[in-house]
């Protein structure tokens, strides 16, 4: 694959502020990839600059091997859909296709020609002579893309551009991009902050936190091997804990000692483990590596989520297995469910559910001494309805 | 289902009431003006039905051998004038609207607020104050003649009426524009630009289409007081530049005939409507294309 988009050492600050500090990421053809980070993280920016909006500090912009870090936007062999479609309100469907067309002077026959198979593409056949207006957020949406796509780029930035649709428009979405990004064979970057987006729609997903690339991956590296805690967090739910690595193959943690599949570690080097709430099996307490209580479960539909606590340590656990609340239960992990990472800054900030918002459901479920403790804190006849309920 | 439909109508009855202020207001000043500025254009001094007026200000000449009516050389004359004026200020108004609403937002209101204090000046005054720096031995050609530049004769001529009307009038071109840009998507102009528009692309496809309402606005905040004024004409243009305002003015207050000021105020209404509704017709089709 040929490299489309080389980013050299950019830097970017705002005010003194910081915003991009050396970033290096090659874009390669006909890719889609992601940049995937919470609000903050210079994902934004670090797209900005490679549609010409922003100037990097330091660092260059190369595109097909020429710097183009001077380049207005509009000499650019690249298009955007903004956040919120940017359509242009006086024109129509068609007239907003065909925008970048009439700048360009093309023919008007092959101006119809274009704009007619676009609206094809992005399946808004008909809605030629529509106002923008009147459209729905979803159409409004095929219509930035169409736009964007019509003057055939190489490069479509796409920024956060469903994050204004509802969940299930938002899946159909999903699909459809990249089934549009497959036809067209356009190089993707796509920005979200969502993760589940992420995975599923990127080839590669580049993860950021704090102005810094944290990873670079496929999907499934990425969720199966975080570099560190933030990734591991940011990407689904884990467990985070503090472990020591005996020797390769085999670690510390939680008072026990497991065998696991990395290594390469130094002898008694402290390490994260991460272990995903899927992987965990639920045993019979005698049975477990690990013993601990159920302290909250919800019904999540496809699982449940629960909440156990192990010596202090809230883990999370998902399980198609009912198990009550306050029972004794058991935990088994098999060796390649146990990912072990390096220290980083990021160690000991994520990964323990104990501040999970679930604990407010906990307070109520507490056994009745413990309510009485509470008992300043909560309206005593509120606590007497929850008793008479709970008697029924 | 009743207490809904009750209660429905007592919202409206509320809406109502809370309306009638406006609506007392706009019959009072707006409705009750225009028919009696109608109704006295087409009566005489007895209050008795006639197209007299009318004939008289579309036939009546000072001087036989004049090739059109009085009162028309005078209409054409208003309408010159302030159509010179109105582009000028559109002209000037426009960049100006332009780089305000692009300024960072404390320079916004400062250059706001420097734009409108010569209007907490008297309007008055402020004409005046004009003749003075336009007479021949005035203000502006003494610093001339310093210089070796000058005099020029500016006092009573179309330029100097001109002038006038595009400094008492310009603010009004600039915050009707002004107040459409501050509100324009940067976005969008972002946009234009990554689909292929430079500068003067962007302004010739995006923003000067989208300021076309508050373009309009400003238009007919320019125009209708410019084409109207007596004031200034009367300062700055002396006896040869009379407007429509000076001889309305004229005949209210000399002749004593509101009949024919009356008919004089309704044909320059009905013509600044026609203009006003092309100008529309035309800014429309220009949207939906």
């Amino acid at each position: 694959m040929d490299k489309i988009i080389e980013l050299k050492n950019i830097t970017k600050a705002f005010d003194g502020e910081v915003v991009l500090d050396n970033i290096n990421l090659n874009i390669y053809d006909n890719e889609f990839l992601t940049l995937l980070g919470p609000s903050g993280c210079g994902k934004t920016t670090t797209l900005r600059i490679i549609g010409g909006f922003e100037t990097a500090d330091e660092g260059d912009v190369i595109f097909m091997g020429d710097r183009i870090n001077d380049v207005p936007p509009y000499k650019r062999n690249v298009n955007t859909v903004f956040q919120r479609y940017a359509l242009f309100p006086h024109l129509n469907v068609f007239e907003n296709v065909a925008f970048p067309l009439r700048e360009k002077r093309v023919p008007r026959a092959e101006i119809n020609e274009r704009v007619t198979e676009m609206l094809k593409l992005v399946a808004l056949a008909g809605f030629e002579k529509r106002s923008v207006n009147s459209l729905s957020g979803g159409q409004q949406q095929r219509v930035a893309i169409a736009r964007a796509l019509v003057s055939k780029p190489k490069v479509l930035l796409l920024d956060e551009p469903l994050a204004a649709l509802d969940l299930k428009l938002r899946k159909d979405m999903q699909q459809e991009l990249k089934k549009i990004q497959k036809a067209t064979g356009i190089t993707f970057v796509f920005v979200t902050h969502d993760q589940e987006e992420a995975l599923s729609m990127s080839d590669t997903v580049v993860v950021m936190s704090e102005g810094r690339i944290q990873q670079i991956g496929t999907p499934v590296d990425i969720y199966n091997e975080p570099t560190n805690a933030f990734v591991a967090d940011f990407i689904g739910e884990s467990n985070i804990l503090d472990g020591v690595m005996l020797k390769d193959k085999r670690v510390v943690f939680a008072g026990h000692v497991f065998d696991c599949v990395d290594s390469g570690f130094e002898l008694k080097e402290p390490v994260d483990v991460v272990v995903r709430p899927e992987d965990v099996d639920i045993v019979p307490e005698e049975k477990g590596m690990l013993k601990g209580v159920v302290t909250s479960v919800t019904f999540l539909g496809v699982h449940y989520e629960i909440i156990v606590d192990i010596d202090g340590f809230k883990w999370m656990i998902q399980t198609t297995d009912f198990v009550d609340v306050d029972e004794h239960i058991g935990l088994y992990i098999e060796p390649d469910a146990i990912h072990i990472m390096k220290k980083s800054e990021y160690s000991g900030m994520f990964g323990d559910y104990s501040s999970f918002s679930m604990e407010l459901d906990e307070i109520g479920e507490l056994p009745e001494e413990n309510l009485e403790e509470l008992g300043e804190l909560t309206d005593p006849e509120a606590s007497e309805d929850a008793e008479s309920e709970r008697g029924e | 289902m009743k207490n809904r439909n009750a209660a429905l109508r007592r919202g409206s009855l509320v809406q109502r009431l809370a309306l009638a202020p406006y609506s007392f207001w706009a019959v009072l000043f707006i409705v009750v003006p225009l028919f009696f500025i109608a109704f006295y254009a087409f009566t005489d001094e007895e209050l008795h039905f006639t197209t007299e007026n009318m004939r008289y200000i579309f036939t009546y000449k000072t001087d036989e051998n004049a090739s059109l009516p009085f009162y028309v050389t005078i209409f054409f004359r208003s309408f010159k004038l302030s159509a010179i004026s109105t582009v000028i200020c559109l002209l000037l108004g426009y960049p100006l609207a332009y780089r305000i609403a692009h300024a960072s937002p404390r320079m916004q209101s400062i250059l706001i607020t420097v734009i409108m204090i010569p209007m907490w000046m008297n309007f008055l005054l402020r004409t005046y104050t004009w003749r003075m720096i336009m007479l021949d031995k005035g203000i502006l050609n003494t610093y001339l003649g310093k210089l070796s530049l000058g005099p020029i004769h500016l006092i009573n001529t179309e330029a100097a009426v001109i002038i006038g009307m595009v400094y008492d009038y310009l603010p009004y071109m600039i915050l009707p524009i002004y107040s459409v840009m501050a509100k324009m998507d940067p976005k969008l102009l972002e946009a234009a630009r990554d689909l292929g528009c430079n500068g003067f692309g962007v302004l010739r496809r995006v923003i000067w289409p989208l300021s076309l309402p508050g373009v309009i606005s400003g238009i007919n905040m320019v125009l209708i007081p410019s084409v109207s004024t007596f004031y200034i004409s009367q300062k700055l243009g002396g006896k040869s530049n009379r407007l429509i305002g000076d001889e309305i003015e004229d005949l209210i207050y000399y002749n004593r005939n509101l009949n024919r000021a009356a008919a004089i105020a309704f044909v320059m209404m009905v013509l600044l409507l026609i203009f006003m509704a092309i100008l529309q017709h035309r800014a429309n089709k220009r949207a939906v294309a």
